[in-house]
């Protein structure tokens, strides 16, 4: 037996890895440097990032935060950063944000948009993270009749009796749906409703406030309200109002009863048909044709209810789309187990189905809360008109950039977070399967 | 069924309710219901106009003037927001950290503005920051019309050379409504003829590489058959350009696209790729990676990957949202009131219908203008969707 040995005895050090592979340098090679072409590429936007950035920075920081005027401020930031240079003239921000903030609402009772704001914040806590306790979902169920009080102030009876009207309607609607039936269930709870909102709330509310105890804070009146605030008021009415009107249309257009499918598609065909202005044209001055004569009710709330109706026109064609992508199997399930059509939608279809189209309802909601900036148009004072009334005072006439960089950028703002939340939701429902 | 009913009774009874109301009201303003405002004099001007009108024409032809500057506005936007949204989208793919990293920024920036706040500070910029036309002037002006003295660039507006024609054929009267050049007639027809022959030398070759496996070199007759008819056509109609020029206060002469157009332009087709990139590239993620593969390992390169396998199979995906991408540049063009550009909502739903008072039937009217180009749109891209969709069997 000689002394071959086959198998190593010593083994050898461990290399160290190649310069390129884990560390910065190869990371800036794969990607930055990996052929000429992509050199030049990278070259060519890096020399566009280094020129922006020269551009912009100095702009923004070299600025003027106390002028009173454009002209001042263009004479100030020379004077205070030498010759030649062209800083932001970000007084006007400083001057006016309260109003780009709070329209012309009363300076003295900025507190009740504050505190309706924190509030909303409050509310929507439990709606958007299922961990926090479910008895939250009660302050978010009161939370818009609230809210309304708050913001246009007036006695608390009437968002009371409106809240406690609904209530009423559901229990009656609830005792006669087992008595009865759903349809008679519907139709009895329904016309309670309406008659109790026609008929019923403002005498009662105006009887109990002049003879029990009037409960009021001061009134704003609907002119008053402008900035931010008006934009967040009609969007996250619209969006809260969207979506379950959005799955109701869905769902009808989904439906085997052919006169509750044509009813849907022709509204929300012509909805999506036309631009959203024509519909705040139809707010501002058709309304006024449409209703009995006399009534004349608030632009805020026309303008929401229009902004509503376009909305969820969209959001039914996105669920429509989630309701299509569900396998078929999914329906005959539910048959299956004996569940009667509303309860197999509510527990089986629309979870999976509201699920698949989150990035798309989301991507309503952000557009919703875009478009309301077209009121500017109808003559509300929404961020973009206030731009417009600033731009036109003496003192500010000619300022663009800061202005509209400052309402561009509290946009953005609102819609990242929104479009963030619905990347975060859709990991946390993955369930890696369709 | 009784569902059925139900809801059907719902909705006549709102309608007619509805309805009555409207008749009421408008018995208590004295107003009836009638289109013959249409036919008046609309006595105001447009500023903005492709086709004869001035004021003493209708309403209705100050109607379809708007109507033409809707879809002129539509058109460029919807090309230039394609062309860039493709561009953006493949880029958002690249391998290159800092260029993909850069189109992001551009589409989350695009996204997340309101589309008015981007045409109305457009329209801003473009008015606080190009020079004055007066500028211009002397012997050793601030500012100088760029490309060879031929494009003035001003805060009122660009101004671009005018094709002109020596021995022009004139114009044609279409019904006596509106009238065309006849030089412009005869340059489509010319170019289109030679699209048309240049498609059949290619399907000729096709059909000779499928037959015989050898393609003939073709390229250069195709190119020539396309561009050297037109140019002929042009030198016979003694073809020149009109430079804008200085008079007075302002430039004339030249073709004149007002700072409005512009920054509706701009505005409207930057947002709009924000979106179409998103969709281009959502399009090609969706194509799987075992395409990609497989014809790699088929021996194409990255380049002909993209033509040949990536890119058809993606744009099944990428058409139906494009469709309605398109559709919402359309219908947010009639954001062009907020800057005065006369469309259709400036026209009908704007001046129209406050110089005759008839709010109804112009709104209706405006609203169903849309919805026909909606629905022309869509079908029109529904039915090229149709062409390049899968065949099932």
């Amino acid at each position: 037996m000689s002394d071959h040995s086959f198998v190593r005895t010593e083994m050898l050090g461990s290399q160290a890895p190649p310069m390129m592979e884990g560390s910065v340098l190869g990371w800036i090679r794969y990607n930055l440097f990996s052929g000429p072409l992509n050199s030049l590429l990278t070259i060519i936007s890096g020399l566009l990032v280094v020129y922006l950035l020269a551009e912009i920075l100095p702009w923004v920081f070299l600025s003027s935060w106390t002028a009173t005027s454009l002209r001042e401020c263009r004479e100030v930031i020379p004077l205070t950063y030498g010759e030649g240079t062209t800083g932001a003239c970000w007084a006007v921000i400083r001057e006016r944000y309260l109003q780009l903030f709070y329209g012309f609402y009363p300076r003295e009772l900025y507190w009740r948009v504050n505190l309706t704001f924190i509030m909303m914040l409050i509310a929507l806590a439990p709606i958007l993270f299922p961990k926090l306790p479910r008895q939250m979902l009660y302050f978010s169920g009161v939370y818009p009749f609230l809210g309304y009080w708050l913001l246009w102030g007036g006695t608390i009876w009437t968002p009371f009796l409106t809240l406690a009207g609904l209530i009423v309607g559901y229990l009656v609607f609830n005792f006669l749906n087992e008595k009865r039936g759903l349809l008679i269930g519907t139709i009895v709870g329904t016309l309670l409703i309406i008659f109790w909102f026609l008929f019923g709330v403002i005498p009662v509310s105006v009887f109990l406030s002049e003879n029990v105890t009037p409960l009021a804070i001061e009134i704003v009146e609907s002119e008053q309200f402008g900035g931010f605030t008006l934009s967040v008021i009609i969007g996250a009415t619209g969006i809260a109002a969207s979506l379950p009107i959005g799955i109701l249309l869905a769902l009808g257009r989904k439906s085997d009863l052919l006169i509750v499918k044509s009813l849907c598609v022709g509204f929300i065909e012509f909805i999506r048909g036309v631009p959203l202005i024509t519909l705040l044209f139809v707010a501002s001055t058709l309304l006024n044709y449409f209703l009995p004569p006399g009534t004349n009710f608030d632009i805020i709330l026309r303008v929401v209810i229009m902004v509503t109706l376009f909305a969820a026109a969209y959001m039914a064609e996105v669920i429509r789309g989630g309701l299509a992508a569900l396998p078929r199997g999914q329906y005959e399930a539910g048959d299956a187990l004996g569940l009667d059509y509303w309860k197999s939608m509510r527990l089986i279809v629309l979870p999976q189905a509201l699920k698949i189209s989150i990035p798309g309802i989301v991507s309503t909601f952000i557009g919703l809360f875009k478009d309301t900036t077209l009121v500017s148009i109808i003559g509300l004072l929404d961020p973009i008109g206030l731009s417009r009334a600033i731009r036109s005072d003496t003192a500010w006439n000619g300022i663009v950039w800061e202005l509209y960089a400052f309402v561009a950028a509290v946009f953005f703002v609102f819609c990242f977070a929104m479009s963030r939340y619905s990347i975060y939701l859709e990991k946390k429902l993955e369930t890696g399967h369709r | 069924m009784t569902i059925q009913i139900v809801a059907l009774a719902g909705f006549m009874l709102l309608i007619s309710w509805l309805i009555s109301n409207t008749i009421q009201n408008l018995e208590t303003l004295g107003k009836g219901v009638e289109l013959w405002f249409l036919f008046e004099p609309s006595s105001y001007d447009i500023n903005q106009k492709l086709i004869d009108y001035s004021s003493r024409s209708t309403h209705l032809r100050a109607a379809f003037v708007g109507l033409i500057n809707t879809l002129i506005i539509a058109v460029l936007g919807c090309v230039t927001a394609t062309v860039m949204g493709i561009a953006i989208g493949i880029l958002r793919l690249s391998n290159n950290w800092i260029v993909a990293k850069i189109m992001t920024c551009w589409v989350e920036i695009f996204r997340n503005v309101p589309v008015l706040l981007w045409i109305v500070f457009t329209m801003a910029v473009l008015i606080e920051s190009l020079p004055r036309p007066a500028t211009f002037r002397g012997d050793n002006p601030e500012s100088s019309l760029l490309f060879w003295d031929s494009v003035a660039v001003t805060n009122r507006g660009t101004y671009l050379p005018e094709p002109l024609f020596g021995n022009g054929l004139g114009d044609i009267g279409i019904f006596g409504i509106f009238e065309i050049s006849l030089d412009l007639v005869a340059f489509l027809t010319v170019l289109f003829a030679g699209i048309f022959v240049s498609n059949m030398i290619k399907k000729r070759a096709d059909k000779k590489q499928q037959a015989t496996g050898h393609r003939p070199l073709v390229w250069p007759y195709r190119i020539a058959v396309v561009v050297i008819p037109p140019i002929i056509l042009l030198y016979i109609l003694g073809f020149y350009l009109g430079k804008p020029e200085l008079k007075g206060f302002n430039f004339q002469g030249g073709v004149y696209l007002r700072n409005s157009l512009i920054a509706l332009w701009i505005a409207l087709s930057f947002y709009t790729s924000a979106f179409i990139a998103e969709i281009v590239r959502a399009g090609i993620l969706a194509v799987s990676k075992g395409q990609t593969e497989a014809a790699y390992s088929l021996g194409l390169r990255p380049g002909l990957t993209m033509n040949l396998i990536i890119l058809p199979q993606a744009l099944r995906v990428i058409i139906p949202p494009l469709i309605s991408q398109f559709l919402n540049l359309t219908k947010n063009s009639s954001l062009a009131i907020s800057v005065g550009y006369m469309d259709i909502t400036g026209t009908l739903g704007g001046i129209t219908l406050n110089q005759t008072g008839r709010e109804l039937e112009s709104i209706l009217l405006l609203m169903l203008v849309f919805l026909g180009i909606s629905l022309g749109i869509s079908a029109v891209m529904n039915w090229y969707n149709s062409t390049v969709k899968i065949k099932e069997r």
